[in-house]
């Protein structure tokens, strides 16, 4: 379609498809509107290029071949979506490398055993190194109340409606959590597998949890997470016995979308494979401790 | 339905640009979202009439292209159009699809007044 006047619709292309007509029913176009004097000033005998399939309104210096027949311009953006949670989420990575801090960014399906996990974890790690746990649900604060109870300064992020944790709200528990030098922060997402995967909160690695008790295909059915995770936990490995889960197939279903997807097995109530788990944690800790880049004078946090 | 979110940063983006550049009124705000972005666009339309109410880009047009998902496999150096991350190679078999392309979310351009 001519963006001056708005011939040729139906012709223009986008992708492959054609263009879609404005929204709402019952309004005009609203690309370019003539102005008065401009429909007499464009009589029909220019040629359109043939789009094929692409809109390209950047060619010119407003975006289109007839600039200034109105007031509209076009502007160029650019700019991804995400761009200022990613911003937050540099800014808390920067400060977790500022104070040696190795962050986890835990992710699963609700149900899967997370905040168990959790709970075992801070008693295993009980008195080794600072641990602190931001969890994120829709609504309650019963997990944190239940990280408290294993000794661990929780803060609960109650998302209302939302359905992951970004990163501004990481930042802001940060800084009411007041984290100390060289420690875990263990970061419990909303138990959700598909939108966390696209929120970057700063954390080292997310950590997905798969447990046996869903189906082996859920890698595939929810494929993001999968990608987007360092490590994967198959939880609940105990019950492996009286299910028909074929833990091979999972792992190699999520290998197919992560090729260097790191698998540990464990059942966080039983204690199997818990050190394997724990050794991954130390290394990461020790590393973060190692890398740190310490300014002169610290920036955050503490209150 | 991270889409609200997503509808929310488009909308913070074209409020952060309208203060630079000094328009008051948004037409067509143009997206490209890659296939493999995790982006449901129905949902994304729908989030979008809800947040831009009340906004300077409340009459706004959506106009949204998809970006084709594009794989290089790590093995055999193949490139290929992929629809899922968990596709294998067609020339080699191997899982190891790197995702080159489609996986952009991006506010491309606004025709504004």
């Amino acid at each position: 379609m001519c963006t001056t006047c708005g011939c040729g619709i139906g012709q223009t292309l986008i992708a492959g498809h054609a263009l879609k007509l404005p929204r709402k029913p019952g309004e005009v176009m609203r690309y370019r509107v003539h102005e008065d004097g401009a429909a007499l000033a464009h009589p029909h005998t220019h040629q359109h290029d043939v789009l094929n399939g692409a809109l390209d309104f950047g060619a010119g210096a407003a975006g289109t071949h007839a600039p200034g027949v109105s007031q509209s311009r076009m502007i160029k953006i650019e700019r991804d979506i995400l761009a200022k949670n990613n911003d937050y989420a540099a800014e808390n990575r920067d400060n977790f490398s500022t104070h040696g801090i190795f962050a986890l960014n835990l992710v699963s399906s609700p149900g899967s055993g997370k905040t168990t996990l959790l709970v075992k974890t801070i008693a295993a790690l009980h008195g080794t190194l600072p641990i602190a746990v931001i969890e994120g649900d829709q609504q309650t604060d019963t997990d944190a109340a239940r990280i408290r109870a294993a000794g661990a300064p929780a803060l609960q992020i109650n998302t209302g409606k939302g359905c992951h944790l970004d990163a501004y709200m990481v930042g802001q528990a940060m800084q009411r959590l007041g984290l100390q030098d060289d420690s875990l922060l263990l970061i419990e997402n909303v138990g959700n597998l598909v939108c966390p995967a696209s929120f970057d909160l700063g954390e080292a690695h997310k950590v997905v949890i798969l447990s046996v008790t869903e189906g082996e295909d859920k890698p595939l059915k929810y494929p993001d997470m999968f990608c987007a995770a360092d490590l994967m936990l198959l939880n609940k490995c105990d019950l492996l016995p009286y299910l028909e889960f074929d833990a091979e197939l999972a792992v190699d279903y999520a290998r197919r979308i992560n090729p260097k997807l790191k698998v540990i097995r464990i059942s966080a109530s039983t204690g199997e494979g818990m050190t394997e788990w724990l050794d991954w944690i130390a290394i990461g800790c020790r590393n973060a401790v190692a890398t740190v880049q310490r300014t002169a004078e610290p920036k955050i946090l503490l209150e | 339905m991270h889409e609200m979110s997503l509808a929310e940063s488009v909308l913070q983006i074209i409020e952060d640009t309208a203060r630079k550049q000094g328009y008051t009124r948004v037409k067509t705000v143009w997206l490209e979202i890659g296939q493999l972005a995790c982006v449901e666009q129905a949902s994304l339309r729908f989030c979008f009439d809800l947040v831009v109410r009340d906004s300077i880009a409340h009459e706004a047009c959506l106009e949204i292209t998809e970006i084709a998902g594009q794989g290089r496999c790590a093995q055999c150096s193949a490139e290929m159009p992929i629809a899922a991350l968990y596709e294998a190679c067609p020339k080699c078999g191997s899982y190891e699809v790197q995702v080159t392309g489609g996986d952009e979310m991006r506010v491309k351009e606004l025709e504004v007044e």
